[in-house]
């Protein structure tokens, strides 16, 4: 069966790009500080060696429109171009394209639909900065086939974050029960507290530091049942309008199991939101 | 309430480059032609199999029209859209990084929670 060698949950900054590459009087005084964590972060996907990337994120309404919006979507398809025009003209960028896992995919779809979790799929889809930001961060060669995974944390009415937990728990089961050599890695990314669009936008910190302070705690720990217990989506507001993307952290948490503490555990205090970074290694770390 | 269609509006002039500067230049004629022309588009089907009910309220098609952020928001449209259409068109006019927006965020500081809702 296939071997799941590293579990790894982070934030997506679509501003680290241009930060890591801004040189002179462009780069942020934060940069070195931001590249040399992210450095250590990628070393902990490059030690565990993958051979396929199960990343999981959320689409910010490019492909998938109010028209006809899934919760849960995997993607099936032997390419996926990725990043999108308005995130070149905001954030600076690049266009990817990134092998696809087909047989990977249809395991998980197979799955999924016989657990419990009515997934929609898609064969041909265009990836954005959920997906593309953790490749630029963890693994910039860009060279490893993907499953993207989409989960609605975007437009209303959303799924309970318990679902986002088991959600995770049926990915890893599933990855645990292909019948392949292959080691694998699931990455997903989310966010802390976060407001876009709103009166809290923008401050020196993310808009709620106690939150964050607590949500790094139950990552860190794997504290499913701490987290579950105060997060609602009623509760998701409270910390910034955009903070319903953290259900994605919850379902990475899922992956990797109650009471599990991660590997690595790193963050970084920015202007608007904070950066987490975390790793787990299921088989234990690699020698 | 059509936030539906407001937000239609948002997600369809943003990832059009030159829809984003003709509704920088020109609200009232783009918002027009919008209505009239492409409201009832479904995306992703043929024009002649189009919608026949959507039509923005007045409140919202004035706040289009003014380029009112602030009035979207109250309205519930989505302000992830909001936001990223305005950076396209009004960052450029404040060269200091940021500066809009904060400036954007200051102008919604009477607001608090919880904040209108922005289900569709």
């Amino acid at each position: 069966m296939a071997q799941v060698v590293a579990i790894i949950a982070s934030t997506h900054h679509p501003f680290y790009y241009r930060a890591s590459t801004a040189v002179g009087d462009e780069r942020p005084p934060f940069a070195d500080e931001w590249v040399a964590k992210i450095e250590r972060f990628r070393e902990t996907l490059t030690r565990a060696r993958p051979d396929v990337l199960v990343m999981v994120g959320s689409d910010h309404f490019h492909q998938l429109w109010l028209d006809n919006m899934p919760q849960f979507l995997v993607g099936k398809a032997p390419v996926y171009d990725a990043n999108w025009y308005n995130e070149e003209r905001e954030f600076g960028l690049p266009r990817l394209r990134l092998e696809g896992h087909e047989e990977l995919s249809s395991h998980i779809l197979r799955g999924g639909l016989d657990s419990g979790f009515d997934l929609a799929f898609s064969n041909e889809l265009r990836i954005d900065h959920s997906i593309t930001c953790p490749i630029i961060t963890l693994r910039p060669e860009a060279d490893l086939p993907i499953v993207p995974i989409y989960t609605n944390i975007f437009a209303p009415p959303l799924p309970q974050p318990k679902r986002f937990v088991e959600l995770g728990r049926t990915i890893r089961e599933l990855v645990e029960a292909w019948p392949s050599d292959q080691r694998v890695a699931i990455i997903g990314t989310g966010h802390l507290s976060l407001e876009l669009g709103g009166p809290r936008q923008f401050g020196p910190h993310g808009p709620d530091p106690d939150f964050d302070r607590r949500a790094v705690e139950w990552i860190a720990n794997g504290d499913l049942e701490g987290c579950l217990g105060e997060v609602t989506l009623d509760s998701l507001h409270l910390p910034g309008n955009a903070t319903h993307g953290f259900m994605d952290f919850m379902l990475m948490m899922g992956v990797a199991g109650q009471g599990v503490r991660a590997d690595h555990v790193d963050s970084l205090d920015l202007f608007h939101t904070m950066e987490a970074y975390f790793t787990w290694y299921p088989e234990g770390a690699p020698a | 309430m059509s936030k539906y269609l407001v937000n239609k509006f948002l997600y369809t002039v943003d990832r059009d480059p030159e829809l984003v500067e003709r509704y920088r230049t020109d609200p009232a004629g783009t918002v027009g032609w919008w209505e009239k022309t492409q409201a009832n588009r479904i995306l992703n089907v043929p024009e002649a199999e189009a919608s026949t009910w959507l039509a923005f309220e007045e409140a919202e098609r004035a706040a289009l029209v003014a380029h009112d952020h602030v009035a979207l928001f109250e309205l519930g449209a989505h302000p992830f859209l909001t936001l990223t259409l305005f950076i396209a068109m009004f960052e450029r006019d404040h060269p200091e990084p940021l500066s809009y927006q904060k400036a954007y965020g200051q102008a919604l500081a009477h607001l608090s929670l919880p904040y209108p809702d922005i289900a569709t």
